[in-house]
This record gives C-alpha cells, sequence and structure tokens, in this order.
C-alpha cells in the first residue's frame, strides 16, 4: 500500500505534462495522421536515416533538452535559475573554434581536446556565477544577468567578427548522423547526459543533498550539508549541459555565430522545468519532467510549423498554449483539481453505500 | 475615568483558531508610571500589546484612555496612535537612510508642503529637551541603535502620546545604552507619560519599573508594585508556581553509572550569539541548561554545535583537544543536535520520513557513500517501529505529520548516527502530554546506555525529572549549577531569579 502510494504521489508531478504531451499528440493526430510517418530517407551525405516529424522533434530538442536537465539541478539547490546559458554556450563554441583553428584542422582527437577546453571555460565561467549566488548570496536572476549580457561579447572577442565555418565528417558525425547509424547523434547525447546523471544520483548522495538544500538550506546546514558546495556543485554540471549542448549546436550549424547559437534557450529551459511540474523555488525535482517539458516545447514549435503557421506568429501561438499548460500546473488549479477528484471519488463511495 | 490613569483594559478576550490567546485580562496604566508587562513565551504579552494598538480586534472587553470618553475602539495602528497610544518596537521601524528630523515628523504632515527647516529646528529641540545626542539633519543610520532607538521614542512622544509602549527595547543594546534609555524613561515618566514596558530581562524590570503586571497562558496573574514583589516570586508567578505549594515531584532520576570521564569539554568557549562559558559533560549524563527565555540556553548550547559562528574557545573530546566550528565538525566527533526550532531548523519539509531520518548519518558517511535504498527503507522502518511514529509510509512527505510525530523523526535522525553525545533542545515543546512522557522516558534509557544528553526545556518539573545537573543562566550567563538535593523548584527559581548563587 505504501509503495502504491508513492508511486501515484510520484507521478502527480508528471501528470499536467504527460496530459499536455498526450493532447499534442492527440491534436496531430485528428489533424493530419501523416505528421507521425517516419520514412526511411538517403541524406545528403549519402547515410541512410529516419526522417520524420517525430524524429526532428527529438532531435532538435536535444539542446534543449541537456540545458534543462542542468537547470533543473541548479533550480533545486539555489531556488532560482542561470539566465546566461545561451550566451555562455556561445563562449564555449567559440572556445571549441579557437582551438580547432590553433590546431590547424578538424580531427576527432582536436575536437575533443577543442571540447575539453571548451568544458573547462564554461565550467570556469558557471563556477563565477555560482560563486555570486552561493557565496555572496545575490539573486541567481541578476548574478547570472551578468554573463547574459556581457556573454556573446566575450564570444565575440574569442573569435572576431568571423562565422567560422567547419566542414568535415567529424562535424557531422557529431551534428547529424555517424554513417551506418540511422538515428541523429544529438538524440544519444540526450540518453548519455541523461544516464550520467542518473548514475551521479545513484553513486553519490547529491540529489538528497541538493533537494535538502533547495527546501530548508538552515536545517540542511545544521545536518552538516555545506549549502554552498551543493550549490557550486549545481552550477559545475551546468557548465557541461551547457558545453555538449554548445558542441551539438555549432556541429549541427557547421558553423560558429556567436550571435545566433543557442540563443533564447535560456528561457525554453526555465520554460522546460516548470512546464516539468518543477517548483522554480527550489527543492524537490525531477529529471524526466524536464526533459518532458523539452520535448512538449519542441513539438509545439515542429506542430506550429507543420500547421504552415507564420514564423512572425508562432511565439504568439505558443504563448497561449504555454499559458494553458502553466496555468493547468499551477497550484490553485491543482488544488482545485484535487478537492473535485476527492468530491468525486466520495460522492461514488457514497452511491456505492447507498447500492 | 479615576484620577491619574490614563489607561484602564477590562475584560480582554482575544482567540486564534485552536487557541484561547487572551481570555479576561485587565490592564490598567496610570500617569507617569513605567509598568512592565511580564511572562513567558505564549503568555500573552503581545497580544495584548497588539489588541491596544490595533493590530487585533478585541473579541470581547472593553479600553478606556484618559482624555476620550467613553469606550475607545482600535480598529488599526493610525487610530491607536491619533488616541495617543505609541509603540516602539524591538527591530526600529524607522527608515535608516532618511535624516533624524524627517524620521521624526514624516507622514505626519498635514497638507503637502513640507517646511523642512522648520521641522529641523523644532527637531532639534526636542531632541534637547529629551536629551538625546543626535542633531535633527543627521542621517539616521549613522546614529547608534540606542539612538535609533531614542528617535523612535522622540517620535512618539512628540506626537502627544499617552501611553507609551516600549516592545522589548533594550535586547539588541549594551549595557550603557540601555543605561542611557533607562534615563530618557525617567524624564519621560517625570513629564507623565505611562510607560508599558515589555522585557524579558528581570534585573531591567527591577531598575527602572514602578508595577508589574504578570500573565500566564492568556491570563491574569496579577498586578504588583515592584517593592512588594521579590524576584523570586516574580519568576514562580511567571511559571505558574506558588513558593507555598512548591512540593517536590517524584524524580524518575539517572538510574544508569555516570562515568568519571567527560566525553565532552568546553572551556571559555564563546559564538557570534554567546558569551564565553565553560561546560563539560560526563559518560552517561543527563543535564540541562535552564533559565528563562532569552537567557542565552539555546544559544549556549548552538555554540556547542557550531551552529553559529564560533569566536572562541577550547574543546576536548573525550580528554582530546578537537576543532567544532561547524555542525559537521561536530557531528563527526559523535554530536548531536535537535534544535529548538523544529519547522526553520529541523525539518526538510517536502522530503519524505525516510530522508529526513537517514539525511543525517547520510552527511556523515559523504556524499560519496550514498545509503542504499534497502537500507534506507530497512534504517526507517526500524525507527518508526522504535519510536512509534505515526506516519502513513515512510514516503509521507514530514510536513504532513503532527508536531510530535515530526519531533519524532529528527530524533530518530540523530539517534541513527548513534551519537555518542545529544543535545536536546526544547524537544517536547507544543507536542502531546503523551509524546512528552515518551521522550523523558527515551532520554533516561539512552542514557542508561551510556549516552551523554543534553537537555532543555522551558519546563522545569520535566528537567527536574530528567536531569542529574542543572546549569543556570540568567541574561546570558550562567548563574549556577545545581546538583542532588539542590535539583528542586525552589532552588531552580532562586537562582535564576538571582536570590542565591550556588557557584560561579
Amino acid at each position: 500500500m505504501s509503495k502504491k502510494k508513492n508511486g501515484s504521489s510520484g507521478l502527480g508531478q508528471l501528470l499536467i505534462p504527460l496530459i499536455a504531451l498526450g493532447i499534442l499528440v492527440l491534436f496531430n493526430l485528428f489533424r493530419d495522421i501523416s505528421f507521425f510517418s517516419i520514412t526511411m530517407r538517403v541524406n545528403n551525405s549519402g547515410n541512410i536515416v529516419l526522417a520524420g516529424n517525430l524524429i526532428s522533434i527529438i532531435d532538435n530538442a536535444s539542446e534543449l533538452a541537456i540545458i534543462a536537465m542542468g537547470m533543473t539541478l541548479v533550480t533545486a539547490a539555489c531556488g532560482g535559475q542561470d539566465i546566461s546559458v545561451g550566451a555562455v554556450a556561445a563562449i564555449s563554441g567559440a572556445v571549441l573554434v579557437k582551438v580547432l583553428q590553433g590546431m590547424g584542422g578538424i580531427t576527432p582527437v582536436s575536437l575533443l581536446l577543442g571540447f575539453l577546453a571548451a568544458t573547462l571555460v564554461t565550467i570556469l565561467f558557471k563556477l563565477f556565477n555560482g560563486t555570486l549566488v552561493a557565496v555572496f548570496r545575490i539573486q541567481p536572476m541578476i548574478a547570472t544577468l551578468i554573463l547574459f549580457s556581457c556573454g556573446r561579447s566575450i564570444a565575440y572577442w574569442i573569435n572576431g567578427d568571423a562565422t567560422p565555418q567547419l566542414y568535415a565528417p567529424i562535424i557531422d558525425s557529431i551534428g547529424k548522423t555517424i554513417p551506418g547509424i540511422p538515428i541523429p547523434t544529438p538524440i544519444f547525447a540526450v540518453l548519455l547526459m541523461g544516464l550520467l546523471l542518473i548514475l551521479l544520483f545513484r553513486f553519490t548522495s547529491l540529489r538528497l543533498y541538493t533537494q535538502s538544500v533547495g527546501i530548508n538550506q538552515g536545517a540542511a546546514r545544521l545536518n552538516g550539508i555545506n549549502p554552498t558546495t551543493v550549490k557550486l556543485i549545481s552550477f559545475v554540471i551546468l557548465g557541461v549541459c551547457v558545453s555538449i549542448a554548445a558542441l551539438l549546436g555549432v556541429c549541427r550549424m557547421h558553423q560558429l555565430n556567436h550571435k545566433n547559437l543557442l540563443v533564447d534557450i535560456e528561457m525554453d529551459a526555465i520554460l522546460a522545468v516548470a512546464i516539468g511540474g518543477n517548483s522554480l523555488g527550489g527543492g524537490k525535482f525531477k529529471l524526466i519532467g524536464s526533459i518532458l517539458g523539452a520535448y512538449i516545447i519542441q513539438m509545439l514549435t515542429t506542430t506550429l510549423y507543420a500547421m504552415n503557421v507564420n514564423p512572425v506568429n508562432i511565439k504568439a501561438y505558443k504563448a497561449i498554449v504555454i499559458i494553458l499548460i502553466v496555468v493547468a500546473g499551477s497550484p490553485v488549479i491543482k488544488r482545485g483539481l484535487t478537492a473535485l477528484w476527492k468530491k468525486l471519488r466520495t460522492n461514488k463511495a457514497q452511491t456505492e453505500g447507498v447500492n | 475615568m479615576e484620577d491619574g490613569i490614563v489607561l484602564t483594559m477590562r475584560g480582554i478576550c482575544k482567540a486564534f483558531p485552536g487557541v484561547k490567546a487572551l481570555n479576561n485580562v485587565d490592564f490598567t496604566l496610570r500617569k507617569g508610571e513605567i509598568h512592565a508587562l511580564m511572562g513567558e513565551n505564549g503568555a500573552g504579552k503581545s497580544t495584548l500589546i497588539k489588541v491596544l494598538t490595533g493590530v487585533y480586534e478585541k473579541d470581547a472587553g472593553s479600553i478606556c484612555i484618559d482624555g476620550c470618553p467613553g469606550e475607545a475602539h482600535i480598529h488599526s495602528p493610525q487610530q491607536a496612535q491619533e488616541i495617543g497610544i505609541s509603540t516602539v518596537y524591538q527591530e526600529i521601524t524607522l527608515c535608516p537612510n532618511l535624516t533624524v528630523a524627517e524620521n521624526m515628523f514624516i507622514g505626519r504632515g498635514k497638507g503637502a508642503i513640507v517646511h523642512w527647516k522648520e521641522y529641523e529646528k523644532r527637531a532639534d529641540e526636542i531632541l534637547k529637551s529629551l536629551g538625546i545626542p543626535a542633531r535633527a539633519n543627521q542621517e539616521l543610520s549613522r546614529c547608534s541603535l540606542a539612538v535609533q532607538q531614542m528617535v523612535a521614542i522622540a517620535r512618539a512622544v512628540d506626537m502627544n502620546c499617552k501611553v507609551l509602549i516600549l516592545d522589548e527595547p533594550t535586547s539588541s543594546l549594551d549595557d550603557n545604552e540601555v543605561a542611557r534609555l533607562f534615563q530618557l524613561m525617567r524624564d519621560l515618566k517625570a513629564k507623565g507619560v505611562g510607560i508599558i514596558f515589555v522585557t524579558h530581562f528581570l534585573e531591567q524590570v527591577y531598575q527602572v519599573s514602578d508595577r508589574i503586571t504578570v500573565l500566564r497562558n492568556g491570563e491574569l496573574v496579577g498586578e504588583y508594585v515592584v517593592e512588594k514583589l521579590p524576584q523570586v516570586e516574580l519568576v514562580a508567578k511567571m511559571m505558574g508556581k506558588s513558593l507555598d505549594d512548591l512540593a517536590e515531584l517524584e524524580r524518575i532520576g539517572q538510574k544508569g553509572a555516570i562515568s568519571d570521564n567527560c566525553v565532552y569539554e568546553a572551556a571559555a568557549l564563546s559564538s557570534s550569539e554567546c558569551r564565553p562559558f565553560d561546560f563539560h559533560i560526563r559518560g552517561g549524563e543527563v543535564n540541562g541548561f535552564t533559565g528563562l527565555l532569552g537567557s542565552g540556553r539555546s544559544e549556549s548550547v548552538r555554540a556547542i554545535f557550531g551552529a553559529d559562528r564560533v569566536t572562541g574557545g577550547k574543546i576536548r573530546i573525550k580528554g582530546k583537544a578537537a576543532r567544532i566550528t561547524k555542525p559537521h565538525d561536530a557531528m563527526k566527533n559523535g554530536i548531536g543536535y535537535l534544535p529548538e526550532d523544529r519547522k526553520r531548523d529541523g525539518i526538510i519539509a517536502d522530503l519524505s520520513v525516510r530522508d529526513n531520518i537517514i539525511l543525517a548519518l547520510q552527511v556523515i558517511q559523504g556524499m560519496n557513500h550514498p545509503i542504499s535504498r534497502a537500507k534506507a527503507e530497512a534504517f526507517a522502518d526500524e525507527y518508526i517501529a522504535a519510536l512509534q511514529i505515526k506516519t502513513a509510509s515512510q514516503d509521507t512527505p514530514i510536513k504532513s505529520l503532527s508536531g510530535g510525530n515530526q519531533q519524532k523523526v529528527i530524533l530518530a535522525r540523530w539517534l541513527l548516527t548513534h551519537p555518542q553525545y545529544l543535545i536536546l533542545d526544547e524537544p517536547t515543546r507544543g507536542i502531546d502530554v503523551g509524546t512528552k512522557a515518551e521522550i523523558q522516558k527515551l532520554v533516561l534509557k539512552l542514557a542508561e546506555e551510556g549516552m551523554s544528553i543534553t537537555f532543555i526545556s522551558s519546563e522545569i518539573e520535566e528537567m527536574l525529572r530528567t536531569c542529574s545537573r542543572l546549569i543556570v543562566m540568567r541574561d546570558r550567563k550562567i548563574v549556577g549549577e545545581l546538583t542532588g538535593d539542590d535539583l528542586t523548584q525552589a532552588q531552580v527559581m532562586k537562582t535564576i531569579a538571582g536570590g542565591e548563587q550556588t557557584d560561579e
């Protein structure tokens, strides 16, 4: 009985995002069933790949899903969000390209070194944010506003105004597909990052620490937890997420454009965390919720494109749907629904009693 | 209204859902009198003040103010001010970035045009007449806390107040500042202002007050002239015991042997919140810190655990020098601490009972050695059964448990770490009688098994029943230590009141 109760309460948080996803799927089923068709086709590089709206949704949501995971941790520990992820991703991409240029060519080795360097730099920038938040107790929104405003300028200083083009088989393998594997590589990146975090939660008690700090920092401290360390760790993990997302973004576009790389992703990432039923005030969290949130946002975008909505209007339509999802998940509506559910159940019990 | 009386409150009642905060309370304030309002936590002092200042609406009773015909109806703090009741709160409620004059006159102008020059002149006159060492054009934040407090009083006095309420005005002041404030209070008294003085510092009451009204559990205990109420009797009245019937309660007492070796020793330990003190506890001993609210008992044990910033002192654990500056150090040295404020410092509200139980053990084991789910479930089951914690399941969030059961979960959290020294600060506050007795028995059983325990409680009986040594604190200092035959209510109260000091 106790286990069962746990199951349903665990699902409670995911109820709204699952319903939202279900409605989106149903809507597309009735609108145009071919939306879901998946075909095999030969792409520009001559590889056989899977194609279709579903694949492109899951593929295109990868950067968002990865950053949303990191954002979930920062949100849980600090009770606030990092709005500089897009700007720092541009820095990360710039470092990556600078290393590639410095090493004189794109080879798997230079790409790996470039990625490691970029990750290191990204983590340092995230630690800057983390220090402002955890040590100086600055509101996360304000602390991360600094890099949000100047991050893309820093990326510009690293690489100049050029938008370096990157063409090499390895770039295609990361941004599109690996020859012989029909599934886009970014999808594997999401799986990998998710797996890494699951293992991290499995083999350390970071989850318990993070939730404790997010719920009641004072009590956590009195139980020997160092809140500063826990918050810094969440920023380091976000740094890794941002660096991976930047790599995917650069490889996908075959170029580094410091103005456009993962632009506006911070707001979508925060939204993904919220749609996933996680409290933006910190505390308990579910990674899978945020990942679902990322896919919902992407599915919405793709659906609107498939309906030939003018790209100028897409943001407005997206806003309307998101208002509905967020309001449906709000405490007021949730309380109302719970009350309604209880009433229905007692009514049912009463009628059963009468019968 | 009788001559010389500025305020009468008769039959005041005020109830909150589930609590009767004030029940038929009378209060009388005379002209030119400093009247102390005394009582322990939850006695109803602040509720009475809030009824008087219009923050709360009374359920029943009447309030009469000199100069207002008939009953006064006070519905808001603004109204209270208009009929001459002013309040100066513990936290200064002025604007630190404005000048002294601006603070004194802000919000009091009738029209839109304000004559600051005139105000500054008047402010200077008032400050001078009250002997307050501040200039009108000075920024308030540049004045000391005591002077800021006095400016707040000056503002109140200038609004022609008849009744001045000072709510814990001295708690953040040092001794010199307190003396200065008292001089101001005496000056105002000479000018005929009636002052209600709320404080928990006993000695200060006897320094300035003329009369004392004592409340307990929302009821009036009595009104006394200071000279006729010795400190020890005041303490007895606040705690609800009359000195005559201090019949000795049966002590369960400690049965287990107390070892000769100290488990924990501190010399001149001090923290940001408490003055240096010495302390030790032996293996299997139960001792306690006692004293009135604000006496510094909680601050002392917080210093032992490293909960506040430790500023000095030498610590020995089982005779070996140790360094404890943060909770994690204390935990590694086998010390557990159940905090006074369960909601704020104890529970992680949204987490499950299970997570709350394993938290401290997990932290001691370190982040890289997580307790497996199966083990955590076993631990939780074990302690839910052992302490009879009433919860739907171990997955239930702790916040949906009753207060007593939450407390048991926190207790389980520390017992699971098998500490050699456990500090329990008010473990029985706000929980039902049955659970209280259970916790007391548990404390004695643990001591029998060799654990050292420091026990703090506002209820003296409880401490006498469980502790074999009591450390008595008053005004943030240790004023005595009681053992053996001295462990009686009368002796505890005498020591708290400062009648007899056994040793220092």
